[in-house]
């Protein structure tokens, strides 16, 4: 004989169904509710989002100490060289300060990968922020870390002994900052288009590339005409160029165009990306 | 009551006296959406008014998560309209009327849980306090732990206390118990009703039907897509609690057939009797109350008796299985 008892217990439905009480609570708060400003743009979240870069050693080992220890290898080895009128390792410093914050611009932007595969992505859409202000955020922490870079390497320059007036360390560095957002764009680009496990890979290895054509890792001088020529057209010569200006040595202006010209390019596609993106949530 | 609030009647299937002067806080109008060939959801209406805990149960691949994507306003319909509190899905949450809680994911694992409530606490207009919304969660006491070292449970509870942050007026839960044991579901239910969502409208997908039977006033049955019952979560229950009661019929030959009938006629006769059957010596009978049925057939020399109560899991299989 097999008797099966229903465990269940009972008594446990309340009365909550009456709709009186709850709707009229409602009814009232729904006055006082509001939409937040700015897109839910904060202190507190670029507060937060600084903090986790902080955290998060990976980041800081290659924005940070990769630079430093290219200009240790390639800048200090040509401190008593000149390039034209400037000095090669100050020349140097300046290019490696590009590279670093663009790395720290690029893998900032792509991050945006890993936190859609997260799920991170799809609990933000259920507040009230604004893509364009998350994107913001990304792009804003991304180039606080830049700066970071660059203020590593210049101090690094300036305590082996390379020696240039501070106005010029600060406009150049000023100037690398400024020029990496647009490698923060590209990094929201490819972090909307690619899944998070390449992403960041994908824009590191691009990154290396761009730099070693695009005149940050040696003079672009040493490379055939043909390739100097395209060059002139990828993104990294121009933040390069226009880095380096304040040196004195002259520089090219169509940098400036190009600069832009990509800015555009990769605001456009990651705008794109992310509509693409948000309609598969 | 308010002049901003358009007066809505809800058009839901539910025999029951509507508001009619407050809009509901869920109105899902033949909501569809199809992925490729397959059709997710098709045509469900769906009504829900303040107040209300409803259960949306139904197997995996019913069209559940789909529903509330829709409703939440992550993904648009095919066809048809969502409406939260009379208004687009997507204003609902700008104004923090209405959070989820998100089955798995959704977690910065390099923060800790009170800079993650913190965070989320910082987008809204306007929020609860972080501390309250950590201690109704239950997890003040792990506030400074970093998310990646919490277990699957607190951080569910994470998730839930960033559901409440803006106070929403309805919360939305897509199987938040998931991978939790039965006393950890029940732990989980008991605390956040008994205090975080006193007052609130609630919508929680679920595919354990104990859950629904327990914790919902209301259970929404849905398959393929489209909702199969609807009803309190007592007539839910109701269509499983009667017991099948099997017995030998003692048929020996100085029986006769009018004491078999006189018997049939006593069965019918008890209370809760649904139905009575007989396949050679063997009767088989359904009914609420088996106790007494099985007296009955004791006193009349049956044997063999056997008693099975009928699995929740059954009256589902069997209601969700029928199709639209």
């Amino acid at each position: 004989m097999s008797v099966q008892h229903s465990t269940r217990p009972t008594g446990t439905v309340s009365s909550r169904t009456a709709p009186g009480p709850a709707s009229a609570t409602f009814l009232t708060s729904l006055e006082n509710r509001r939409v937040p400003r700015l897109g839910g743009f904060s202190l507190t979240l670029l507060r937060l989002e600084l903090l986790r870069k902080l955290r998060n050693r990976r980041t800081l080992i290659f924005t940070m100490i990769m630079p430093a220890v290219f200009y240790l290898i390639f800048g200090l080895t040509n401190k008593d060289e000149m390039l034209g009128n400037t000095n090669a390792a100050l020349y140097i410093s300046v290019s490696l300060a590009t590279y670093g914050a663009m790395i720290a611009t690029t893998t900032g932007g792509a991050q945006v990968a890993v936190e859609r595969a997260l799920g991170w992505s799809r609990q933000l859409a259920l507040t009230p922020l604004h893509p364009a202000a998350y994107i913001l955020i990304k792009v804003i922490v991304s180039m606080a870390l830049g700066a970071v870079s660059v203020i590593v390497v210049f101090v690094l320059a300036a305590v082996t002994g390379v020696h240039a007036p501070l106005g010029t360390l600060i406009a150049s560095g000023l100037l690398v900052i400024l020029t990496s957002g647009v490698f923060a764009a590209f990094g929201v680009m490819l972090g909307y288009l690619l899944p998070a496990e390449n992403a960041i890979q994908v824009a590191s290895m691009v990154l290396g590339i761009l730099s070693l054509i695009g005149g940050l890792f040696v003079p672009l001088e040493i490379w055939p005409d043909t390739l100097q020529t395209i060059a002139r057209f990828t993104p990294a010569y121009g933040v390069g160029e226009i880095a380096r200006a304040p040196l004195g040595g002259g520089y090219d202006h169509w940098a400036i165009v190009s600069v832009i010209v990509w800015l555009g390019i990769f605001v456009a596609g990651s705008a794109w990306a992310l509509r693409r993106d948000t309609a598969r949530v | 009551m308010t002049s901003q609030t358009p007066t809505h009647t809800p058009t839901s299937a539910p025999p029951s006296q509507t508001t009619t002067d407050s809009p509901a806080a869920v109105s899902l109008n033949h909501l569809s959406k199809s992925f490729g060939d397959l059709k997710a959801v098709d045509g469900l209406d769906l009504a829900i008014r303040p107040g209300e805990v409803v259960a949306f149960l139904g197997p995996n691949g019913a069209g559940k998560t789909t529903t509330i994507d829709m409703l939440l306003g992550l993904s648009q319909p095919d066809e048809g309209s969502v409406e939260i509190f009379g208004m687009p899905p997507r204003r609902a949450v700008a104004l923090g009327l209405v959070s989820s809680v998100m089955q798995t994911g959704g977690l910065l694992d390099d923060l800790t849980v009170r800079e993650t409530v913190d965070y989320t606490s910082a987008i809204f207009a306007s929020s609860l306090d972080t501390g309250l919304v950590l201690q109704r969660a239950g997890i003040t006491d792990i506030a400074d732990a970093v998310v990646k070292k919490c277990s699957g449970g607190q951080k569910q509870r994470l998730r839930f206390a960033m559901a409440l942050l803006p106070d929403p007026a309805l919360i939305v839960l897509d199987e938040p118990t998931t991978g939790m044991d039965v006393t950890g579901r029940r732990d989980f239910w008991h605390q956040m009703r008994a205090d975080a969502l006193t007052g609130k409208t609630i919508l929680f997908a679920t595919h354990y039907l104990e859950e629904a039977d327990e914790f919902a006033d209301r259970v929404v049955l849905v398959a393929d897509g489209t909702v199969v019952a609807d009803g309190p979560a007592h007539e839910i229950r109701g269509m499983t609690a009667a017991k099948t009661v099997s017995a030998t019929l003692p048929l020996t030959d100085d029986t006769s057939e009018a004491g078999v009938s006189e018997l049939f006629d006593r069965l019918a006769g008890l209370a809760g009797v649904e139905s009575i059957e007989v396949a050679a010596r063997r009767l088989k009978m359904r009914t609420t109350d088996s106790d007494a049925a099985a007296k009955t057939l004791f006193d009349n020399a049956c044997t063999d008796l056997e008693i099975t109560s009928h699995s929740l899991e059954d009256a589902f299989i069997s209601l969700t299985s029928k199709g639209a």
